[in-house]
């Protein structure tokens, strides 16, 4: 089969690959660009580990094709934070103990990432309704839910202190 | 997990997407969210040599209410029909159902038009439209028409639509009165055991109007007429809820799986729709 070019906007930075129309967004990531954030969990839609960001929604790159991605935005968890300068839900989550394996842990930010974009004062069952779609586990939950509270603060008193 | 080979195609208008359709037969399938199609293709149970990407046409998108009809484009996601403010005015129930579908990762994706095409008995849109009435509009080669959704499913993953009809567009009037989508499932991102929505319209403390489907209780959606009828006149009391009850399962035919034998399934859809009864009755 015929390999298409595929153009992406990896966490800021413009890509160019080619690739089958089979070949799905997560091993796009993670093979050809080296972006090896995004896990590969279940593979079926189920885990959430291969979560990322694509045009400003939260998407399982394992049931995405790259060429459906074509010309989209992506951040993964490479683009929120460095490990000199981690984002604020990093640092909640280390703070937090909102992991013990991480292999959970860049799918479970990168999406309560977006959930703090839409919905910056969330209820704890908000919170927990929001990552339903990511599996964990080893925490329980319970940590993983306090980190994304108390990053949630965090994000409106910095908002605050801004203005 | 890695499905087999086809080609990609992303037409920019329906008669594109249509052309595409023709020339390659039951070799072509549109792509919409892809949340049913992809999952089937890792699995091999769907072989496709081209896929027919409809994200780029623009017809397809977008929901309006204009008075009481309310007009939903095929490609509109699970996600933007939750967040349509306007839509969940007038009709309050799609969100409430379209909240119990999946994980909100599969909701940014998934769309209304994939859900009700799909024609798994598992989706929950195909017995919501047809609790509302809805019609959905195809387009193909021939031209264009409108089928109800109460016409349109005919068994597991076979509907009305022939191979090379695209669905554009699912339109119903606003219901009045009260409503409710109920739904067992084993875990949040589960199908139904069972799940019904329920619309009931009241005056002067007695059912006027009601309209009952249930989802993944046979190998189609199940729009109850004669638990409806059971009904009216009624206060809603036990002896009405019963009633209906007996109808409904009348109608259904579960089979037995890995949510549970049948016996199971007959039981937790009574009790289901007693609660979908109740919680539309307190809202009329
Ligand atoms: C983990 C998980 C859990 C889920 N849980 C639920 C659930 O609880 N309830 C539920 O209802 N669904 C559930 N789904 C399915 C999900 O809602 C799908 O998104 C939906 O069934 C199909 O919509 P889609 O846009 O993804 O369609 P696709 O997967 O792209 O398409 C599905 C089928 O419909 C056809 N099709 C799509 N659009 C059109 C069109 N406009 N005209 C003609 N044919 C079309 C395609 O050719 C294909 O055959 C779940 C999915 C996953 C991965
Ligand atoms: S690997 Fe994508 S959801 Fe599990
Ligand atoms: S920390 Fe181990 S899976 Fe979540």
């Amino acid at each position: 089969m015929t390999k298409m070019h595929i153009k992406l906007t990896v966490n800021g930075e413009p890509k160019e690959v080619l690739a089958e129309p089979r070949e799905l967004l997560i091993h796009t990531l993670r093979e050809q660009l080296n972006i090896t954030g995004p896990h590969i969990g279940c593979e079926t839609s189920h885990c959430g580990a291969c979560t990322v960001e694509m045009n400003g929604k939260s998407v399982k790159s394992c049931t995405v094709f790259a060429a459906q991605a074509n010309g989209a935005e992506i951040t993964t968890i490479e683009g929120l934070g460095t490990p000199d300068a981690l984002h604020v839900l990093q640092r909640a989550f280390r703070e937090h103990h909102g992991l013990q394996c991480g292999f959970c842990t860049p799918g479970m930010i990168t999406r309560a990432h977006r959930l703090l974009q839409e919905n910056p004062n969330p209820t704890e069952e908000e919170v927990r309704f929001g990552i339903s779609g990511n599996l964990c586990r080893c925490t329980g939950y319970q940590n993983i839910v306090k980190s994304i509270l108390a990053a949630a603060a965090e994000m409106n008193a910095m908002k605050e202190a801004a203005e | 997990m890695i499905p087999a080979a086809f080609e990609y195609h992303r037409p920019a208008d329906v008669q594109a997407a249509i052309r595409v359709l023709q020339d390659h037969g039951d070799e072509a399938r549109v792509l919409a969210g892809g949340h049913s199609l992809i999952p089937m293709m890792k699995l091999r149970m769907a072989e496709l040599g081209h896929l027919v990407d409809l994200q780029d046409i623009a017809e397809l998108k977008g929901i309006s209410v204009e008075g009481a009809t309310v007009s939903i484009g095929a490609m509109t996601t699970q996600q933007e029909l939750i967040a349509h403010e306007e839509l969940a005015r007038v009709a309050p129930i799609l969100r409430e159902a379209a909240l119990q579908i999946a994980d909100p990762q599969v909701r940014y994706m998934g769309t209304v038009g994939g859900n009700v095409a799909n024609g798994d008995p598992g989706n929950d849109m195909p017995g919501l439209m047809q609790c509302l009435g809805a019609t959905y509009t195809l387009v193909g080669p021939g031209g264009t028409r409108e089928v109800a959704a109460r016409d349109f499913y005919e068994a597991a993953y076979m509907t009305d639509r022939e191979d090379e009809e695209i669905l554009t567009r699912i339109t119903f009037t606003a219901p009045t009165g009260g409503y409710a989508y109920e739904k067992q499932k084993r875990k949040i991102g589960d199908y139904a055991t069972a799940a019904a929505a329920v619309l009931i319209a009241a005056e002067g403390g007695k059912v006027t109007r009601a309209s009952i489907a249930m989802t993944n209780l046979s190998d189609v959606p199940v729009h109850s007429g004669a638990a409806a009828e059971a009904l009216i006149g009624t206060n809603c009391d036990e002896e009405a809820t019963t009633a209906a009850i007996a109808a409904m399962l009348d109608d259904i035919e579960p089979t037995e799986d890995n949510r549970g034998p049948v016996e199971f399934k007959r039981h937790v859809a009574g009790v289901i729709l007693a609660r979908a009864i109740q919680r539309a009755w307190s809202r009329a």
